[in-house]
Parts: C-alpha cells; structure tokens; sequence
C-alpha cells in the first residue's frame, strides 16, 4: 500500500476545501431531518390514537414505526448524495493533468484507488454523524434496543460504500465531472428499482434482478436484521467496482 | 543511469515513436529536442512510468521501467510539461503532499521543503494557493516538487517554456547546477538554451531519434554548407556575378535591402575570405565587413527536420 496516507490526506484536504463536501452535507442533512421530524410527527398523531385504542396500542413498536421508514429515506437521500461526493475523484484529476503527477509519483494503483474511496467513506461517515442526534433523542425518550439501531447505520454505511465504489468507478472514465455524476446516479437508481422486475418477469431474469436490487438487500438492515448474505452483497460489490477502477486505471496508462 | 531499448508506442493505431533507443551516463545532461508532436513527450511518459510502451524497453538506474515501476519511480523526479499542480493547495501544502508521496521520511518533510523553495527561489509564495500564482511561480513550483527527495534523475519536459528572459536564465543555471550529480534529461523548443545547458542533444522527428551527439559536434558534422556575410560599398550586381563563379561558392544571396549586404554559401572547410577580399577590392569596390557565419543548432535542427525522410509513409 505504497503511498496509501499522502494520498488519503490529500483526498480529505481536497473534499474540506471545497464548496460540495459542505453543500451535499447541508442537503443531506436538511432533508433527513425533514424526514425524520414528519416521521416522528407521524408516530405521535398514532401514538395519540392508540391511547384511546388498547388493540392499537399493542402493536405499536419504535424500531418499526421510526427506525425502518427512517433509514429507508435515508438511503434514498443517500442516493442523491453519493454521485456528488465521488463525481471528482478521478475525473478532476484527468482534467487538471496532476494524474500524471499521482502515476509518476511512487504510489501503487491500488493504493491510488483505495485511498480515494476511504476519504469519501470518510467525509460520508461525518455527514452521517449528523443523523445521530435525532436518533439519540428518540432513543432517550423511547429507549428502543440499541442493537437494531447500529444494525441500521451499519446498513447505510455499507449502502454509502456501495454507493461510493460505484461512483469512484464512473469518476475514473471520464474528464468530465457532470457525466461521471450522471453516470453514477443512473447507474445507482437502475439498481434500486431492478428489483421490481420481479414481479413481472418469470424467474431466472427477475430473480437475478431481485438479487442485485440494493433496496432488497438494505430493508433486512433498516428492520434491525443483520444477514450475512446482505453482508457479502454490500462487500462484493464495493469490491468489484474498486477492483474495475484498478483496471480502468491499467487500462487508461496503457492508452495514454 | 537511463537506457532506452528500441521503444515504439502505438495510440491506436497510430504510432507515437518507433524504435527509439538511446543512453543516458550518470551525471549527463541531455537534451532533447524535437518540433511538436514528435514523440518527446511520449519518450518521457514512459521513462517516467507514466505510461508502458508497445513493444522495446527503459530501464532507469538498471531497473526496468515496467517491471519495476514503483522502484523507478522513487528515483525520477519528472516535470510535465503541462506544470499539473493542485490549484486549490498552497505550495508548501502541495509540496508536503508531494514529500510524503515520494516517500520522504516524516521528521525530515520540513526541511527538505525548506531545501526545495530555497533552491527554486518560492519564499515568497509558500503560503499562497497555487491557482493564484503567475506562470514563472507555476512553474518553479513544479520544478521543486520534482526535486523533492533528492533524486538522481530528473526528467523535465520543457522546464522554460512560459517564463519570462530573467527567469529563464535562473532556470537555466539552476539546472547547470543540478548537473553535476543529477542525471538531467530535459525536452526544450528552445535550441540556443540546448545547446548552452546540455553536454548531448538527441533529435527527434517524426517519432525517430535522428541525430544524437554535443552541441558542437553536430554543428560540423551536419554542417553541409559554411557561409559568409559581407558588405560592400557601390554597385553589388557584377560583385553577385563574379562570386558566382568563384571556385567553391555555392550560392549568392543578396541582402533584403538594396545595399551592398550579402551572404554566400561556400563548401564546407573552405576558407575563401581571403579570395574574396581579393575580387571585392578588385572590382574597385569598398569593402566593409566580411565575416563567417556558423551554423546555428537553429539552422541544423530545421535541416534535419525539413528533410524528406527517405523510406517513410506520409502521417499527420
């Protein structure tokens, strides 16, 4: 991992100094708590019927009132988010011509890669940081079982990752920040819904479909259900669209 | 310190350079030169790692250029001809994400930063954002962070290019002085500056390394023509006539102006000034300056390259 922590450095320096790590935070961040301010409204108009209603009353349940919707818009906001955060990584770079700094300096390409991703992950994590004080206080008033809830987050950071993997990938074939951005978002939003295919197409195709779905596989993590086959999903595919970059990366030297 | 072996790169289908091979010895300074599009940038993009080539081999400091990329990459300190620089850093913090890329220790980062803008003359914009500055500093900022580390090789593809006269001049003697115990390979528009800087030139055209040898050595040597100016008071038509004649004069040209200026091509190794003084004063004429003219690196380099290459197909 030669050259891995300048580069990490230089990838967090970059996204603190300019104007999108803090506009996408501010977005981000002003629509989860829209989100999460309606839901809780939500759950007390619901709490208030129940108090009149012991049938209700028994079903009633934080982690699936709150939690599940809550973190199910989060990952669509996150969809938003994540194109803009990645959109300059490489593309940026190609731009400017200081990718030619960054091959001739010695870093190995897969430290290149990796160090790139881990600051996204790493700004991603501190935007994140900024949903918890909703969820503490819900936490404090409900006292929900704190399990599910980092079950939850560790379903949108692996989500973020994903997210992350792909869009590092569309930022590495192109100079141009806006078609890398777009690629990305269709890339992501295509795989969000391909799971409706399911109902529509016979099986294999919509099974295949229904597998590759990111929402499928999010919803057992929102619900407080840790899977390991979610798990391996989330992680093979960040995996493989690093490993793709690598290769573009290979093939882009060899091109010139 | 630098081999090249038979290099050709291919874009597409199209080739950049073909077999081009050369050395460099440890301690050199090399020139390159070549019109636009000839391929030095392509050679450099591969010495440097930037890119593999197609078929051939580079090797740096004995280590393959392909095989052993990250090691050679710890020896090269390269300058792009483009100056890439992190626009939205100051320079000191480019330059310390540059010391810390190339691998230089830690405790030592500051003073080696301290070293490279004391060399390249930038105290007095380390803490301005690079974007900001003039293309002079753009430039001296590119040059220390390709010092950075202190390597052996330094590979600059046209370190001048955008300065202005007293920049260049420091840049030039920077460089000199560099050339002791750097192995300086550099790629240059600008021929004087080659041939005052650099102990070999190696010309390229048309991705072919065309002529390689000293500044000097490739004046003679190529030198086909030696030439003569002179001035002459009163009528020079007869004068252009009777030169004409002369045994080994090759070509008259009469100056621009109407006056007695001319200049003459004679074969090479011939001296006839004094045969000509002769047939000036001769002809009853005054004569008021006669020298000999060398041959520029200028005049050569465009010989070179506007010759017709003799087995070639036509490329764009």
């Amino acid at each position: 991992m030669k050259g891995f922590w300048s580069v990490y450095r230089k990838e967090l320096y970059s996204l603190f100094a300019s104007p999108i790590f803090y506009v996408v935070a501010f977005i981000f961040l002003v629509i989860s708590g829209y989100f999460f301010y309606s839901i809780v409204a939500y759950y007390n108009v619901l709490s208030y019927q129940a108090s009149q209603n012991p049938m209700m009353a028994r079903q009633f349940n934080i982690l699936e009132m709150i939690f599940r919707p809550f973190f199910l818009d989060l990952s669509v906001v996150l969809l938003l988010i994540a194109p803009l955060l990645t959109m300059r990584l490489f593309a940026e770079e190609r731009k400017a011509g200081t990718l030619e700094l960054l091959f001739t300096y010695p870093i190995s390409d897969w430290a290149m890669v990796l160090a790139k991703f881990k600051a996204v992950m790493s700004a991603f994590g501190i935007i994140l940081l900024g949903t918890l004080p909703g969820v503490l206080f819900v936490s404090v008033l409900g006292s929900p079982s704190w399990k599910p809830v980092a079950c939850a987050y560790l379903g949108v950071f692996l989500l973020g990752g994903s997210f992350i993997s792909l869009g590092v990938f569309t930022s590495s074939l192109t100079q141009n920040q806006i078609i890398a951005a777009v690629l990305s978002f269709g890339g992501l939003l295509l795989l969000w819904v391909i799971g409706w295919l399911k109902n529509v197409v016979e099986s294999p195709i919509g099974e295949v479909a229904d597998y590759l779905s990111f929402a499928k596989h999010f919803d057992s993590f929102a619900k407080g259900v840790l899977d390991s086959r979610d798990l391996l999903f989330y992680i093979l595919f960040t995996v493989f669209f690093l490993f793709l970059t690598l290769r573009q990366m290979g093939s882009y030297r060899w091109r010139g | 310190m630098i081999e090249a072996e038979g290099l050709t790169k291919f874009y597409g289908s199209l080739p950049a350079i073909r077999d081009v091979s050369f050395q460099v010895e440890k301690g050199e300074v090399v020139g390159f030169l070549g019109p636009n599009g000839a391929g030095k940038s392509t050679t450099i993009r591969i010495l440097t790692c930037y890119m593999p080539p197609t078929t051939g081999a580079a090797r740096v400091n004995g280590l393959d250029c392909f095989e052993k990329s990250l090691e050679v990459r710890r020896v090269v300190g390269y300058l792009p001809e483009s100056v890439p620089l992190y626009g939205e850093m100051t320079v000191t913090r480019f330059l310390r994400f540059a010391a810390a890329a190339k691998k230089v220790e830690a405790r030592a980062i500051k003073k080696e930063i301290d070293r490279v803008v004391d060399v390249c003359a930038l105290g007095k914009v380390s803490n301005r954002i690079i974007g900001h500055l003039s293309k002079g500093y753009r430039q001296r900022v590119g040059l220390a962070q390709a010092l950075l580390n202190n390597p052996p090789v330094l590979v600059l593809d046209e370190p001048t290019i955008g300065l202005d006269p007293g920049q260049i001049i420091e840049i030039r003697k920077l460089i000199q002085e560099l050339g002791g115990e750097h192995t300086i390979l550099l790629s240059s528009h600008i021929l004087p500056e080659v041939a005052q800087i650099c102990q070999r030139v190696m010309i390229i055209n048309k991705g072919q390394i065309i002529a390689t040898d000293s500044p000097s050595n490739l004046t003679s040597r190529l030198q086909k023509t030696a030439r003569l100016v002179i001035e002459v008071n009163g009528p020079a038509e007869p004068l252009i006539q009777a030169l004409g004649q002369l045994k080994g004069v090759q070509k008259v040209t009469p100056g621009q102006e109407n006056g007695g200026r001319m200049s003459i091509e004679t074969d090479p190794g011939a001296d006839l000034r004094a045969e000509i003084a002769r047939l000036v004063i001769g002809k009853g004429l005054d004569l008021l300056e006669l020298r000999a003219v060398d041959l520029s690196l200028e005049d050569i380099f465009v010989q070179l390259v506007t010759e017709e290459p003799s087995q070639e197909e036509p490329r764009s």
